[in-house]
């Protein structure tokens, strides 16, 4: 057995509580702390994954306890890949929050940082349905107090939102398990898919009942329409770094879908293309109203909240086509929504910084660096909107193709095409105002002052009530060449996913041969329960029990 | 038993529903608490309620009852404890914070004219 395994779980347990008990009062070695994890967790995620390659699914029974009664960790190339993107966008995050100096201002942000990959980590690498949950509260909880870090009254009221959401999701959670488990008697869910197939026609109605709040849940994450309406708050209200690092969480419910899809709810009549009937107009939606969002954003941080609604949109369409005809291009679309979406929220951060009227459109004094920030905004927008050269196009591209399975292709075109246009036009918009338009500082203001402004510095909250500020009295950011590099660093990523994007493909192919796999092979016979009747229990269970 | 069982977790549902679809924040804390008893409850009947049977394999027992629905719900318990601690914490800070209980995102009347 393979220990490495529960390792990038257990190294930001280990290290999370050790920064607040050891270094709570010295901010040079919580920094030195978090920069060690993240930096081990990207090589011990680089090693899982390349020990992936090979094609072989590796079990981890915790406690030694045998499939279907212990929980299991199960590291095969899908969960491989989603650890290297949590700790690549772990790495160039928490690299932002320490050259912008973000992490000083509020409490326990490197802890919580720590608490946060965890739980992504633990989710992506579990193979028990409640485990999931567990993690999946882990990393809320994380998430919680990373959203509200540094405070402020938009700020809080936007978390208190967030976590009332999250919270009724998590209920759900618990009865959609509940309703799986008093009908198929298990939680693993490898063994889910084996008794979900052999169910007898009279539970398929209760199986369904629950597979369908499942997805309510996970879609409830993965931000699809009808369930999306908390992102933009959320996303535009968290502090950026913070915003940058929740590109990946909705990309934990894509995920979840993804795995009980394809392991759980894959094979028999009972939830046989539920997933696709479900999701499909969904993600259409999705991504149509992401599109008219960005046009519609009237401030930076809530045009690339939308823009993460549309790439949702994108990936659930390929993830609903049946037989998993779209599961390659949706994992290489992933990969290349999760950097761009944090490139994205991480030049809003850095405008935010050093632009006189934080992040609305409308014309402002010039900022300083304003030239290589455009730059930037121009590259990142380039690869959100799915223009080339970057890997925004070659996803597009991708998932085109593969839409063409279903008969209602030209829809589906329509859709994705005249979003993009959409993109287009809202990001070339906001580009040019942000960066082209120069407002002569002893004019009066141009534009009145959106509703939607929330500086992403609290201290300049109480000049921002009363009258707008003419002469800016920012304090003076960091040289943008040092705060920039993260940015620059995730962008160049997208660069490279793009050059290669033929490997990458190749890759995502093998990926998804490897999910549809599974669900044949890994079909544990049903253990026989019944109430009543003594359980069968396994013999040599006991050497990891004490 | 079953059907007493059965209105009281859909009794609190309910009433959970209701509450947690209000504007005030205190009405949606206590909605959250209410829902998570419910599927606390809902959570135990799981594994079939079952009267007076051991839940651990042994030489004299009868009849098992799950164990398992009832780990599950300890898990659920401890979880739901320390987040409603949490969002009445948060709830009291966003109130501190903007002179208002409400959970909405609209901007302060007071402070934009």
């Amino acid at each position: 057995m393979n220990h490495w395994i529960i390792a990038p779980v257990i190294l930001p347990a280990v290290l999370g509580p050790l920064i607040v008990l050891w270094g709570r009062f010295d901010m040079l070695l919580q920094r030195v702390f978090s920069g060690f994890a993240v930096g081990a967790l990207l090589v011990l995620s680089v090693v899982l994954f390349v020990s992936t390659l090979d094609g072989q699914t590796q079990h981890y029974a915790l406690g030694n306890w045998p499939a279907p009664f212990g929980i299991e960790l199960v590291l095969d190339r899908l969960s491989a890949l989603m650890l290297v993107i949590v700790a690549a966008l772990g790495v160039l995050v928490l690299w932002h929050a320490i050259a912008t100096g973000w992490d000083r201002k509020g409490w326990h942000f490197h802890s919580l940082f720590q608490f946060q990959l965890m739980g992504l980590n633990g989710a992506f690498l579990t193979a028990d349905a409640f485990n999931l949950f567990v993690f999946f509260e882990i990393l809320l909880i994380a998430s919680y107090g990373l959203m509200i870090h540094a405070g402020g009254k938009a700020r809080l009221a936007a978390g208190l939102q967030y976590v009332v959401m999250n919270l009724a999701g998590s209920t759900l959670f618990l009865f959609a398990l509940g309703t799986i488990y008093a009908t198929t008697g298990t939680l693993n869910m490898a063994d889910l898919g084996a008794r979900i197939a052999a169910l007898p026609p009279g539970d398929a109605g209760l199986v369904r009942v629950g597979a369908v709040l499942l997805i309510l849940v996970f879609a409830l994450k993965a931000a699809l329409v009808p369930l999306h309406f908390w992102l933009p708050d959320t996303y535009a209200g968290a502090p950026g770094p913070v915003a940058a690092l929740f590109a990946v969480m909705t990309k934990v419910g894509a995920y979840s879908i993804l795995r009980l899809s394809s392991i759980a709810f894959g094979a028999g009549p009972a939830t046989d293309g539920l997933m696709e009937d479900l999701l499909w107009p969904a993600a259409l939606v999705t991504l149509a109203i992401g599109a008219v969002g960005v046009l519609g954003a009237r401030d930076l941080g809530r045009l690339a909240a939308w823009s993460a609604v549309a790439s949702m949109g994108n990936l659930m369409a390929a993830l609903a086509l049946p037989g998993g005809a779209g599961v390659a291009p949706a994992l290489y679309y992933m990969v290349h929504s999760t950097f761009a979406g944090a490139a994205m929220f991480l030049i809003a951060d850095l405008v935010a910084s050093r632009r006189s009227e934080g992040l609305g459109l409308h014309p402002a004094a010039a900022m300083a660096g304003g030239g290589l920030l455009g730059l930037m905004f121009m590259a990142a927008a380039v690869a959100a909107a799915g223009l080339p050269p970057l890997s925004g196009f070659t996803g597009k591209l991708m998932i085109l193709e593969a839409l063409t399975s279903r008969p209602e292709w030209p829809l589906a075109w329509a859709v994705m095409l005249g979003g993009s246009l959409l993109m287009v036009v809202g990001f070339a918009r906001a580009g040019s105002v942000l960066f082209w338009k120069e407002r002569d500082p002893k004019a009066a203001p141009a534009g009145g002052k959106t509703s939607a402004d929330i500086p992403a510095d609290p201290d300049a909250l109480p000049a921002e009530a009363e009258e707008p500020r003419v002469q800016t009295s920012l304090p003076a950011p960091r040289a943008l060449s040092l705060t920039a590099a993260p940015t620059v660093a995730a962008l160049l990523l997208l660069a490279a996913l793009s050059a290669l994007a033929g490997p990458a493909l190749t890759w995502a192919e093998g990926t998804a041969a490897q999910l549809t796999e599974d669900t044949r092979r890994e079909a544990h016979q049903p253990v026989p329960r019944g109430m009543g009747a003594p359980l069968e229990i396994p013999t040599g269970h006991g050497e990891g029990g004490h | 038993m079953e059907v007493l069982v059965a209105t009281a977790i859909a009794a609190m549902t309910g009433a959970g529903a209701y509450l947690v679809l209000q504007r005030e924040s205190f009405p949606v804390v206590l909605g959250l608490a209410m829902l998570s008893y419910a599927v606390n409850l809902f959570l135990f009947s799981t594994g079939r309620l079952v009267v007076g049977q051991a839940p651990v394999i042994s030489a004299q027992a009868t009849g098992y009852t799950d164990p398992l629905p009832q780990a599950l719900v300890l898990t659920a318990i401890v979880i739901s404890f320390a987040m409603t601690a949490l969002v009445v914490m948060l709830a009291l800070g966003a109130f501190l914070e903007r002179g208002r209980d409400t959970i909405d995102l609209e901007d302060d009347p007071e402070a934009r004219p």
